[in-house]
């Protein structure tokens, strides 16, 4: 025997799917909505994607680097964090303040936690949410979809100097002389003007929002094509799209003419994205198979309750991540039962 | 089969994995009979129970089939003689469990002869099962599937219960094993006579054969020899691993579960192995003992995989020069499947009862990616595919901080049979497996 033979534990094959693959497959189904992004809102939304990307790979280096765990950025999982930033803000969020938001995702929505695998809330989210505090009027100032010229000059907003107001794009707007602008996104339109816009305009994207949000159906192709490849779980989005839809149902047929349709509501804001690629985050989404429908269920239905009661246009967000912070309960709730255990309950 | 019979969802139970078979390497390969090796160990301890006492001495000649070594008590089994030789000495060999154990070594006669030369002719219809019981321990039988516990204490349940059916897996939902499908092919006779002694001894009104659907070829072999007017029905299952676990089985051919702590027998059920039955069959009938069995030597280490009847005691190191072993490509030799099977440390590790398989696979790169271990991203896999529906995850997060007792109390530790199914299909490649087995074997350490 020239070489000793190997011994390792059983089982001794293993399937070839591993951590960076799953990750490097989830940032690929998200560039064709980056691509989408671009198309309609031009230089700016892709100056956001370099931005927070190369920011949330910057700190995730650097956490690792400091605490010991060597290089995490290929596991790529920071990859997804930094792209889905970007895809929920405005496209004409100032740089500056983008980067704080992936920063403070990637160091307190992860690295504080120990890293990936054990942030209890999805990091971008936690980015999101602290921008959405930090910035309010930035953050829900709307820019208009396929401006002229929109590949050759930024949303001026866009290169706001550090800790300095954003730049007011009133004027920059005016100028474009669109003359549909109202400046509101069909959400805040349907919740404060009651104004519905036709579901096939926010379905295939041709509207204002956020820069990575206004296209249902191209986020729906990409989510059921990871989805296909088993490296997202169906069952999420497929609850929080229930749970919305049918939250919605009763107000709709009480009044259709302040509420709004529950197909409204599924493919407007942020729902899709969030539904297909943020509650759908692996580490923060329970693991028993009855925990996620539990789980989406509740994002969907109080994602409604927010748009339709709370004080803010969109609800999707904190609804997930209040859902990631109550995923230890619901996962305690539904333990699956173990085979052989008499009656119910966790057996023995 | 009737039309109806192929639209049928196949039988099957929850959860389990669609590991790659491999089978094709040797499944139409006929069992072969190899030379004797110059010299078999036969370990004493290779059952569940209490080792075998040797009755020989050191220098003493015995004929082959005679016995070598007497049960010792009733969990227990006899050894015999696999070769006619000489006994050279009693002392330790390497096993796969690692620690050296017991063992008789046998010096093998220069053309020694393959027959048998030590029979008992008997009367099978005149047994009555106490007699079948007590002649099943003579030949030294046990699960020859790789459980090895003896086959005649399965034959006696527990005072108060019943056995109503007897299960014989002929699954084999182990990749690369084929031996269990050669037996059911070639050794349909000999399971027949097997099964229907089976069913004498425990009483029970019928027996149903549960064999994986990627074997059809022996379901419609065995559906054609069954005698008519004989309780014994052959069944397709879904090839999904562990679909040859006793309790899996169970629940896809009768719907029903061994409850937790429990025992088959608690619901009427003893099952046996395909390969225990055949050579229960061929050995009764002339008060034979088990000297040998089928086993599936392959992987892609090997030049002529194939199936072989290997005698008890064959050293690896012999039968793996018998089919081209690729000594610059093997990395793990593994006796059983590659699934639940142990790597051997020493290719000087005998083949004994238990050994349905030796599988040798490929050198690997020891800094491949796919071995490069993450935190669990609670992907949820390992939960999908836990046969018995435990949380892996959690149990996983459990050992790393090293809460043994903890998993055994709240999440069913003790259910885990350590299939490997969480382990195999965990994209952080976390040892979840061998974690368990560890936290396990400390919790008992604890009660002691
Ligand atoms: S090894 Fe244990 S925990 Fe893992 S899948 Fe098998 S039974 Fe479940
Ligand atoms: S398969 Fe591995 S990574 Fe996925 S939940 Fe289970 S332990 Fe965690």
């Amino acid at each position: 025997m020239p070489k000793p033979i190997e011994i390792r534990t059983s089982p001794h094959l293993k399937r070839a799917i591993s951590v960076d693959r799953i990750m490097r497959n989830v940032v690929f189904a998200l560039l064709p909505i980056c691509a989408f992004s671009v198309f309609q809102f031009g230089l700016s939304a892709l100056l956001l994607l370099l931005t927070t990307t190369g920011v949330a790979i910057a700190t995730e280096w650097f956490f690792a680097r400091t605490s010991g765990r060597g290089n995490t950025v290929s596991d790529w999982s920071v990859v997804i964090t930094g792209i889905l930033l970007a895809l929920t803000l405005p496209p004409g969020f100032p740089l500056w303040m983008a980067a704080v938001a992936a920063f403070i995702g990637v160091a307190l929505g992860k690295a504080l936690f120990g890293g990936l695998g054990y942030n209890v809330m999805n990091p971008a989210l936690v980015g999101r949410a602290f921008v959405q505090a930090a910035f309010p009027v930035a953050i829900t100032t709307w820019t208009p979809a396929f401006a002229p010229g929109r590949f050759t000059e930024v949303i001026p907003s866009t290169f706001t100097l550090p800790f300095m107001q954003p730049i007011p794009v009133k004027d920059w707007i005016a100028g474009l002389q669109l003359d549909a602008w109202t400046g509101a996104t069909p959400l805040a339109l349907q919740k404060f003007q009651h104004i519905e816009l036709p579901v096939t305009d926010v379905f295939t994207g041709m509207i204002a929002g956020s820069a990575g949000e206004t296209s249902a159906a191209l986020i729906l192709i990409c989510g059921l094509w990871l989805a296909s490849k088993r490296m997202l779980d169906w069952r999420i989005p497929a609850a929080v799209m229930a749970g919305a839809a049918l939250t919605t149902l009763p107000f709709w047929l009480m009044d259709a003419s302040l509420y709004p349709s529950p197909w409204f509501v599924l493919f407007s804001g942020g729902l899709m994205l969030g539904a297909w690629f943020m509650a759908s985050d692996m580490v923060a989404s329970p693991v028993t198979t009855s925990g996620v429908i539990v789980y989406g269920l509740f994002i969907g239905s109080l994602t409604v309750v927010i748009r339709l009661f709370g004080g803010l246009v969109e609800g999707i967000m904190y609804a997930i991540l209040l859902a990631n912070a109550l995923g230890p309960l619901i996962m305690s709730w539904t333990q699956p039962r173990v085979y052989g255990a008499v009656g119910k309950g966790r057996g023995e | 089969m009737s039309l109806f019979s192929l639209f049928q969802r196949p039988r099957t139970f929850e959860h389990g994995i669609y590991p790659v078979e491999h089978k094709e390497l040797t499944a139409d390969k006929p069992i072969r009979r190899l030379p004797f090796a110059p010299e078999l160990a036969i370990p004493l301890a290779q059952h569940k129970g209490a080792p075998a006492v040797p009755l020989v001495k050191v220098g003493q000649e015995v004929v082959r089939g005679e016995p070598i070594a007497r049960a010792e008590g009733f969990v227990s089994v006899p050894m015999h003689a696999p070769a006619t030789g000489v006994i050279r000495a009693i002392a330790l060999t390497p096993t796969a469990d690692g620690p050296k154990t017991q063992a008789i070594f046998l010096k093998v006669y220069e053309a020694a002869s393959q027959e048998v030369l030590y029979d008992l002719e008997r009367d099978l219809d005149a047994m009555t099962p106490e007699e079948i019981v007590a002649a099943v321990q003579d030949a030294g039988l046990v699960g020859l599937g790789g459980g090895a516990f003896p086959s005649h204490v399965k034959m006696k349940p527990p005072a108060g219960k019943l056995i109503e059916t007897v299960i014989v897996n002929g699954c084999e939902c182990e990749p690369y094993l084929t031996c269990d499908h050669r037996i059911m092919l070639e050794q349909s006779d000999a399971l027949i006579r097997g099964i229907k002694l089976a069913l004498k001894a425990t009483g029970a009104k019928r027996a149903i054969i549960g064999v994986e659907d990627n074997k059809l070829d022996a379901v419609a072999h065995l559906r054609a020899v069954i005698p008519k007017g004989l309780p014994i029905t052959a069944e397709a299952v879904e090839t999904k691993y562990p679909q040859g676990a006793e309790k899996m089985l169970i629940k896809s051919l009768l719907r029903k579960e061994v409850p937790v702590g429990g025992l088959p027998a608690d619901i009427g059920v003893a099952v046996y192995n395909v390969g225990t039955l055949a050579q229960m069959g061929d050995l009764l009938p002339k008060g034979r003992g088990l000297i040998e069995r089928v086993v599936t030597v392959s992987g892609p280490a090997l030049a002529n995989p194939g199936n072989f009847m290997v005698p008890i005691g064959t050293p690896l190191r012999f039968l793996l020069a018998q089919v081209g072993l690729a000594a610059d490509r093997v990395g793990e030799v593994i006796l059983g499947g590659p699934m639940m099977g142990m790597a051997v440390a020493s290719l000087d590790v005998p083949v004994t009862k238990a050994v349905s398989g030796v599988v040798a696979l490929e050198r690997e790169d020891p800094d491949l990616e796919r071995r490069k271990v993450y935190p669990c991203i609670k992907c949820a896999e390992c939960l999908k595919a836990c046969p018995v529906s435990l949380n892996p995850s959690m149990l996983g997060e459990l050992a790393i901080a090293r809460q043994y007792a903890r998993m055994a109390e709240e999440f069913n530790l003790n259910q885990c049979f350590e299939c490997g199914c969480c382990a195999y299909v965990c994209p952080s490649n976390i040892p979840l497996t061998q974690y368990f087995r560890i936290a396990k074997s400390i919790n008992r350490d604890q009660r002691k």
